[in-house]
């Protein structure tokens, strides 16, 4: 367990952020920010700035959105086009932008004095830190056949989970390369450093299929993969097991 | 827009649950020995807090604050091994913690809507004393078809993440579905609402 710490849950762009913190005074203002990004760049909100920019209209020349495409960007180029702003052919950042959005409650935490806090939004996990004195976080990867339950459990320090699958909300992630829904994996998690280019990643894995996918990601220092395949089987990276907690 | 803030530290002092846990064969779990009891306590932690379901109207903010105050509620209590229809308020309190008891205010106990997930009904129990949370039952959760399968375990992933332990493996955070925790949210959300709270 995690005593003494922070703990709170704000349902937030269309999901569940849930922050542990040491301390919690980072969490106003990161909550705050939160919905100032789902605000900006919900794809859900007619009246955000890029739902406007998916519409056509001009809107007034903001550095965050910029920043953002350039990141998308990066990753596109990066993916050879496996994760887009553009997925089905409409600007949609949200790829990117989730895990940003985690990643500045980590920065807005840490800022305010936390050295050590887990935060969650929608299934994509930040930790830093660590989870108790000498005792790393432990994040449950849950199982896409059965999501009650945990296919796999990863521990670290400092670390980000994400995953991206099909049980949360059905067949979701839309492969650039053909514009239709990728099949190839149930769910694939990526573990990295940061949260944004983890989840970015984990969508583009996805959306490249098994063969291509885990391939990939052996290229990529500083990440690893574990994939559940639809017919129930589990592959991994190479250096993924030494994340397992145990 | 609709929220339901329960900050602070030790607003939930009753076991939430206690859930046989039935390995799979497959599982790290299960190769990790974790068999039996897995048990969800709130352990001086809050419980997090309702849903803003798109769908779902909107209702003031209620907050409630635990702030720096500890309570002292007992950190958790394990022992207890009734199913999760048991009484919201049966659960025993086993704590080590000498001011258990909460401060003293106006103790309700509102059953939350049953909100459907993909898989299946989520439907809570919560009990308030004023303004705070104090126990959270689950009564109905999603299990799976399948009688071979004798599966009784649910983890509710997202939102009691941070409490949750089974006995040999501490889970700090869930990465991947969240349908269950939704439904978690969304009764949870609703006992707040006829709470008043």
């Amino acid at each position: 367990m995690t005593d003494g710490k922070v703990r709170y849950v704000e349902p937030v762009m269309g999901t569940v952020f849930s922050i542990v913190a040491d301390v919690g005074d980072g969490i106003p203002a990161a909550v705050d920010r939160l919905h100032a990004i789902d605000a900006k760049f919900s794809t859900y909100r007619e009246d955000s700035a890029i739902s406007r920019m998916a519409r056509g209209e001009a809107i007034e020349r903001d550095p965050e959105i910029a920043e953002v495409l350039r990141r998308c960007a990066e990753v596109e180029a990066d993916t050879a086009g496996a994760f887009s702003a553009y997925p089905a052919g409409r600007l949609d950042p949200s790829g990117w932008v989730k895990g940003w959005a985690i990643e500045e409650v980590d920065r807005l935490l840490t800022a305010a004095g936390s050295r050590n806090h887990l935060i969650v939004g929608g299934g994509d996990v930040q930790a830093r830190g660590e989870a108790d004195l000498g005792r790393p976080w432990t994040v449950g990867i849950a199982d896409p056949r059965r999501p009650e339950r945990y296919a796999a459990l990863v521990s670290g320090r400092d670390f980000a989970v994400a995953t991206s699958g099909t049980t949360e909300r059905g067949a979701h992630i839309i492969d650039p390369a053909t514009a239709r829904p990728a099949t190839g994996f149930l769910a694939v998690t990526l573990i990295g450093a940061r949260i944004a280019r983890a989840d970015a990643y984990a969508t583009a894995v996805f959306a490249m299929g098994p063969e291509r996918g885990l391939e990939w990601v052996e290229e990529r220092q500083g990440f690893e993969a574990y994939a559940v395949l639809p017919d129930g089987t589990t592959v991994e990276t190479a250096g993924f097991a030494r994340y397992l907690a145990g | 827009m609709r929220r339901a803030i329960v900050t602070g530290t030790a607003t939930v002092s009753g076991v939430v649950l206690l859930l046989g846990l039935k390995p799979h064969s497959n599982t790290p779990l299960a190769a990790r020995g974790v068999t039996n009891n897995f048990t969800i306590t709130q352990s001086g932690g809050s419980g997090g807090s309702g849903g803003s379901q798109p769908s779902s109207g909107s209702s003031g903010s209620s907050s409630t604050s635990g702030s720096a105050s500890q309570p002292g509620s007992a950190p958790s209590s394990s022992g207890s091994s009734g199913s999760s229809a048991q009484s919201a308020q049966s659960a025993p309190k086993s704590g080590a913690s000498s001011s258990s008891a909460a401060p003293a205010s106006t103790t309700k106990t509102i059953t939350g809507d049953a909100a459907d997930t993909r898989y299946g009904p989520v439907q809570l129990s919560v009990t308030f004393s004023g303004k705070k949370i104090t126990q959270i039952q689950v009564l109905q959760y999603p299990t799976e078809t399948g009688r071979d399968q004798e599966i009784n375990s649910y983890a509710i992933p997202q939102l009691n993440q941070q409490a949750m332990s089974a006995q040999s493996a501490n889970i700090d955070g869930v990465s991947g579905a969240t349908y269950t925790s939704e439904g978690y949210q969304q009764s949870l959300q609703s006992a707040i609402d006829k709470a008043g709270a």
